[in-house]
């Protein structure tokens, strides 16, 4: 929206205005949350002082590899995406969503567990998991039953993007359509530059934040040099998928040889779904209380036993579709092999997705490439199955 | 109202079907909660043993009985084996309906036009947020044949509907029930299906692939009874559900004997977590079962029913 007349909507920040950033969020009461590096890997942490960003630190991603490095630079975001993106922040990885106190009558009162949210603005995100945040939104809010705790988590983020101009080796945003420039979703977004920031608000907190800072605008070659990095960026991406919609293509090819060739390859770990932006899958588990043998399984046999007073606590995880239990009904698995798991999670997140989110639900941020253990990737899985398939 | 969160439910009856499949008659405790509560035949519940989980399974009572739900449960894990030992009086925990139950929702007046947690949606959303009930391509069974076709355990769902159109026979034609079972005992609720064969317009076929004393119906395949059954094809909508194998080899069947796809209906399972489209569990190629599903006409699902590992 901003794109339309970017000359005068931007301000140049100078790199140590990003400290009276941070304190105004924090003066907002917002609990600010920026990429820190942590035992070699870029992670998303609380941060209060902007100097605690990775400064001169470059990432190394290849399929199965992530490496860091320290080089001589100013710059703190010039690196493509850590393990994380935002979905941590949103659906949490696991969750209590309600508790159940059983009397001595055996009378069951059901409450819901509101969870503790307080507002948390987010430093330095990607074009590609803003894609994903928006499928998640759509995921968790845009059905008939809006899940409370990633909503009431949404109602209090804020947002200071980043646009991308330091691509990863396994980055492929361009060709999903996501990135690298942040086009949407943002309260904030910088370009970085050696000196500082071009910035642009996405929003009217963004706006009023930006407003309040008192910078001057932009010059003419600041911006023509952030465009510059963000098409370099854009031009230097050389993983890509066969196509944008691979739902025909891929349900096409459910016999193909090559998913029993990646199976072999695939441990089934389930990293790839942890470290992906837009996968949703979660599975409830129950834990009654510790308290000292007064409950009983009702199994057990013991009716009086399982009349006992106490309470129970219902969590949700995340859950992934390369474990056995996800398939699981009554007795049968109905994935019970790698090969059906691998399908299972590219036909749904490449194929499916179009049908269910009217998109694929693949942003190319490159993750599950980098953190699978044997360096399987996505694009050339989807290539070999897919050929070079239309769309 | 967080959707996650159950209701209380007190077991009010408890019947022992055979020795593992038992039926519990539940009342929701909440007085407005049971007020509001309606739900259509094919739809289902969640259900949930203190201190253990929830489990997926089908309202087996008349939707018009809004006082008393009725759940048809074979015990065959950890939650089922300990709601099996509920007694009378008891509690547990209840959430629901969900899905879309069998197309029968074109009879005006009997099924209420949404259920109570699920009315809320956005006529523009997508195909997974259609509202529950609705089938995009509905065959109404109303004043058609009805054929309903199931195997193995897994007939409560449709008994639920053989029973619905039984307490409203008038507005429906010739009625068809085709079960299979693979061992004669298996079969729960044998009086009703001979009752069920006295009533007029009414054809009960069952087999078992193996026989045993006292038993009056075929022995075999069920696939082999489907001759005997005298089926209009043009006027018939079919409803099954069962094991997988044996819906293929019945849809297989009835479409020769020239029945639409679209008026061919099976109710599918998979595994559970949230009931509501969430927790990606039950994805079918692109549907959520729980809100697409449980019922969906074979045209919709003919493309993965049967491929491994969907």
């Amino acid at each position: 929206m901003l794109e339309d007349a970017p000359d005068v909507n931007r301000v140049f920040l100078p790199r140590d205005a990003l400290q009276r950033v941070l304190d105004a969020l924090t003066g907002s009461g917002f609990r600010c949350v920026g990429p820190r590096l942590k035992e070699g890997v870029i992670v998303y942490e609380t941060l209060a002082d902007a100097a605690t960003l990775p400064q001169g630190v470059r990432d190394r991603q290849a399929p199965g590899e992530y490496r860091i490095e320290q080089v001589s630079s100013p710059r703190q975001f010039a690196w493509a995406n850590g393990p994380q993106a935002l979905k941590p922040f949103l659906f949490a990885p696991r969750e209590a969503l309600w508790r159940v106190v059983r009397d001595a009558e055996g009378r069951l009162t059901f409450r819901e567990v509101q969870p503790d949210v307080k507002p948390i603005a987010v430093i330095g995100v990607r074009a590609c998991d803003l894609a994903a945040l928006a499928l998640q939104d759509q995921h968790f809010l845009g059905g008939a039953y809006p899940d409370p705790a990633y909503a009431k988590r949404r109602e209090n983020l804020f947002i200071v993007a980043v646009h991308c101009s330091h691509p990863a080796a396994t980055c492929f945003c361009v060709s999903t359509g996501d990135g690298p420039r942040a086009t949407r979703g943002f309260d904030l977004a910088l370009s970085e530059l050696d000196d500082g920031f071009v910035a642009e608000a996405g929003s009217v907190r963004g706006k009023l934040l930006l407003d309040a800072l008192g910078c001057s605008a932009a010059a003419a070659e600041q911006i023509a040099q952030a465009e510059d990095e963000i098409a370099h960026t854009a031009r230097s991406q050389s993983r890509r998928l066969p196509g944008r919609n691979l739902r025909d293509a891929l349900f096409a090819n459910l016999e193909h040889p090559r998913w029993e060739e990646v199976a072999e390859r695939c441990l089934s770990c389930g990293n790839c779904t942890s470290v992906c932006p837009t996968c949703f899958c979660s599975s409830t588990s129950e834990q009654p209380s510790l308290d000292g043998g007064r409950f009983r399984h009702p199994a057990s046999g013991d009716t009086r036993a399982s009349l006992h007073s106490g309470d129970a606590e219902h969590s949700r995880e995340w859950d992934s579709c390369f474990t056995r239990g996800h398939s699981y009904i009554h007795g049968v698995v109905v994935r019970s092999d790698t090969r059906t798991r691998y399908r299972q999670w590219l036909t749904h997140k490449l194929g499916s997705w179009h049908e269910q989110y009217g998109r694929s639900g693949c942003v190319g941020c490159g993750r599950c490439v980098t953190w699978c253990p044997t360096g399987i990737d996505i694009t050339e899985e989807a290539t070999a199955i897919c050929g070079e398939a239309p769309g | 109202m967080n959707p996650h969160v159950p209701w209380e439910a007190e077991v009010v009856e408890r019947i022992q079907e055979s020795p593992t499949i038992f039926t519990l008659r539940l009342r929701l405790v909440d007085e407005e909660a049971r007020k509001a509560y309606r739900f259509a035949p094919g739809q289902f519940n969640m259900v949930y043993l203190y201190g253990v989980g929830e489990v997926p399974i089908s309202i087996a009572s008349d939707p018009q009985d809004t006082n008393l739900l009725g759940h048809t449960i074979r015990a065959v894990g950890r939650v089922t084996e300990g709601l099996s030992r509920l007694g009378v009086g008891e509690r547990l925990g209840l959430r629901g309906p969900y899905g879309r139950g069998w197309p029968l929702a074109a009879a005006p007046g009997i099924v209420p036009p949404a259920p109570c947690r699920d009315a809320q949606v956005s006529p523009e959303a997508g195909c997974w947020k259609r509202p529950a009930l609705v089938h995009p391509c509905t065959a109404e069974a109303e004043g058609k044949d009805i054929v309903v076709v199931t195997g193995g355990l897994g007939c409560a769902p449709v008994v639920a509907v053989i029973n619905y159109i039984i307490m409203r026979r008038e507005r429906f034609g010739r009625l068809t029930v085709i079960q299979g079972v693979k061992h004669a005992e298996e079969l729960i609720w044998r009086e009703r299906y001979a009752y069920w064969n006295t009533l007029p317009d009414t054809q009960v076929l069952l087999a078992a692939d193996h026989g045993g004393p006292l038993w009056p119906w075929h022995v075999g395949l069920v696939t082999e009874v489907f001759d005997q059954a005298e089926i209009m094809p043009e006027r018939s909508v079919a409803m099954m559900c069962g094991p997988e194998g044996m819906m293929r080899a019945a849809v297989r069947n009835l479409t020769e004997r020239g029945l639409a796809e679209d008026s061919i209906y099976l109710s599918l399972e998979r595994n559970m977590q949230c009931a509501i489209g969430q927790c990606g569990h039950c994805q079918f190629g692109a549907s959520f079962i729980c809100r697409q599903g449980p019922v969906f006409a074979y045209s919709q699902i003919k493309e993965l029913l049967g491929v491994r590992g969907f």
